[in-house]
């Protein structure tokens, strides 16, 4: 309850936290109502009379119109969160897992684990990210899994690189050594005395991990490397990019996906600049 | 025999660049041989006539064994030598070096003009906290940096070329036209007509981070104590903020510039997909979408082998130009 509490007074003192906490907490919903929301099936090829109901324009019977082939747009859009959050939720958990897990060994251990840790982060760094994700789709098969793999293996050195130095700072404190004296296991100090203590900070990464996410598999979709069977806002662009929604001016198709997928990432960029205030607070005075 | 630190590390990172180049490499070669099917199928298309496809399995070694396709498959590396396109017959190296120009000018000149814009704007915005300005322009640089790349082009292109009518809707030149060397593409009004929209597009991405990063260090570097000097020796305040903090706030900003560069090549793909701009990006694509295996192992490597130098590089810019990063404090 105070948590709960706390919480809403922190989102009062930060603007940006609040909005896109609303934001997260609209995809939320939608995403778990979706059954109930959408007005058509996603992939129901609808018609009007005996034709297929294709390129219609925004209407009371289709609030975004149809696609070229004839589903609604409002009901993919929709039906997309899901996926969304599915794909930026894994993807970010996964990210920051690993990134926390080499942080807090590299920073915790020092020596040749941190040596190893950041020989490993610069050959990461040094592959690039899209490039790798369309090879590894065409090598394996494309799908979702392969983009959660490439945002999962190519994304942690950012936050290991922020968990360790936190670690490094957090092991010279009073309660690791007092830890230390009375005899906790190494690991025992790790994971239960120092991991909990960077979290927050673990979670403030995993936020912009989930946006990453998001435009790592549109970007995937687009190239033509998404899932197909799946409905998500990707795969619409790049449904409508080939199928001449551009030169037929049908913004009513390609403008809204694209915004979905821009509300979302920005709604973590907000969260972790929010919350950076709250974790450090010397930028609040910037 | 003792060098200066400054050489010491700078040789340190270039034997750490190869290092990685190295691994890069490897782990490419590895990637690739790890794809169902028969390995030679992939580097030799049945299009190929008898003598070619003879030429190639010796020339690759892919009748060899696995060690021994490595060690050629490296010295092939080292001489540039990369095979041969199945779609288009010919040397990987020539559509590489054909393509790769087109993707530099693209990412230099937008990140130029993203960087320009951005710095300025940046500096700016330290200038006038908390006002309307902020209010607005902060949440427009994150929304800019979290709308998908290729959305915005998308929007561009379906306002600007189809709508309007204004610029071309795709690829470099008019039909028609073509242009065989860098310099005649520069002096071409007809190519940076073509440029113009891909380049506008990666321009409204790329300029928020230079933006957000300028003005957070700018606040940080107003209340250094060097600035607090220059206060009370009564210089005037457009000196303060031109000679003494926007010199200083720029560093993380130039070393973005080099880590941008890197990261713009190989992330430029989604965009040179979009206007069809004849880039490295668009080569990988293609060459990924049709199979063409050794096409893009080649473009794969030239991509990451550019990352790596500019994150090299980025860590030399930044310790050349702020001596008070020692070498041991950057690991």
């Amino acid at each position: 309850m105070r948590g709960a509490r706390n919480f809403l007074k922190f989102l009062r003192g930060e603007p940006f936290a609040a909005v896109g906490a609303a934001i997260y907490s609209v995809i939320v919903v939608v995403a778990v109502f979706a059954d109930w929301l959408e007005p058509y099936a996603p992939r129901a090829i609808l018609k009007v009379g005996p034709r297929v109901a294709r390129y219609l324009p925004i209407s009371a019977a289709h609030w975004l119109g149809t696609t070229s082939s004839g589903r609604d747009v409002l009901s993919q859009v929709i039906h997309g969160t899901r996926s969304a959050l599915v794909v930026g939720l894994t993807a970010a958990i996964a990210v920051v897992a690993i990134g926390t897990l080499l942080g807090l060994l590299a920073g915790y251990l020092g020596g040749w684990v941190d040596r190893v840790v950041s020989w490993l982060a610069d050959i990461v760094l040094g592959l690039p990210f899209l490039p790798f994700m369309l090879i590894l789709a065409a090598l394996t098969h494309p799908g979702t899994g392969v983009v959660i793999f490439t945002v999962a293996a190519l994304l942690w050195p950012n936050t290991a690189r922020v968990i360790r130095a936190q670690v490094l700072s957090l092991r010279e404190r009073a309660w690791v050594e007092a830890a230390r004296v009375t005899g906790c296991s190494t690991a025992r100090i790790m994971f239960v005395h120092v991991l909990p203590q960077v979290l927050p900070l673990a979670a403030l990464y995993g936020s912009v991990a989930i946006g990453w996410a998001i435009l790592a598999e549109a970007s995937a979709s687009f190239l033509g490397f998404g899932d197909p069977e799946t409905v998500s806002w990707g795969v619409m662009l790049q449904d409508a990019y080939a199928n001449q929604a551009l030169s037929r001016g049908a913004w009513n198709w390609f403008a809204p996906p694209g915004a979905a997928i821009m509300a979302m990432v920005l709604a973590g960029f907000l969260i972790s600049r929010g919350s950076e205030k709250l974790l450090f607070p010397k930028l609040a005075e910037q | 025999m003792t060098l200066p630190r400054s050489a010491r590390h700078t040789l340190e990172r270039l034997g750490h660049l190869l290092l990685v180049l190295w691994v890069v490499a490897s782990l490419t070669f590895v990637l690739f041989r790890l794809m169902p099917g028969d390995p030679t199928l992939n580097f030799l298309s049945p299009s190929f006539s008898e003598e070619t496809r003879a030429a190639l399995l010796k020339g690759f070694g892919l009748d060899r064994p696995l060690w021994d396709q490595y060690l050629i498959y490296m010295s092939n590396l080292l001489h540039g030598e990369l095979g041969m396109s199945f779609l288009q017959g010919k040397p990987v190296a020539v559509l590489l070096v054909d393509a790769l120009p087109n993707t530099v000018i693209l990412t230099l000149v937008s990140l130029c003009a993203a960087y320009a814009f951005g710095i300025v704007a940046g500096a700016f915005l330290a200038f006038r906290r908390g006002g309307a300005v902020e209010a607005m322009a902060i949440p427009a640089a994150l929304a800019s940096r979290a709308a998908p790349e290729f959305w915005l082009g998308m929007l561009l292109l379906a306002a600007l070329s189809f709508e309007f009518g204004w610029f071309p809707t795709g690829g470099a030149l008019s039909p028609g036209q073509e242009l065989a060397g860098v310099g005649a593409r520069l002096v071409s009004a007809d190519y940076w007509w073509h440029l113009a929209l891909p380049a506008l597009t990666l321009v409204l991405y790329l300029q928020g981070l230079p933006l957000l990063l300028m003005r957070a260090t700018m606040l940080e570097v107003m209340n250094d104590e060097f600035i607090v000097m220059a206060r009370m020796k009564g210089l005037s305040r457009w000196s303060i903020v031109m000679r003494h903090a926007a010199r200083n706030a720029l560093l993380p900003v130039v070393t973005a510039f080099a880590l941008g560069l890197g990261a713009s090549i190989g992330g430029n793909v989604v965009v040179e997909t979009v206007f069809a701009w004849p880039g490295i990006g668009r080569v990988l694509v293609q060459a990924v979408q049709s199979a063409d295996y050794p096409l893009a192992q080649g473009a794969f490597i030239l991509i990451a082998a550019v990352l790596v130098t500019m994150n090299s590089l980025a860590d030399l810019v930044y310790s050349a130009l702020d001596p008070r990063v020692s070498v041991r404090a950057r690991r």
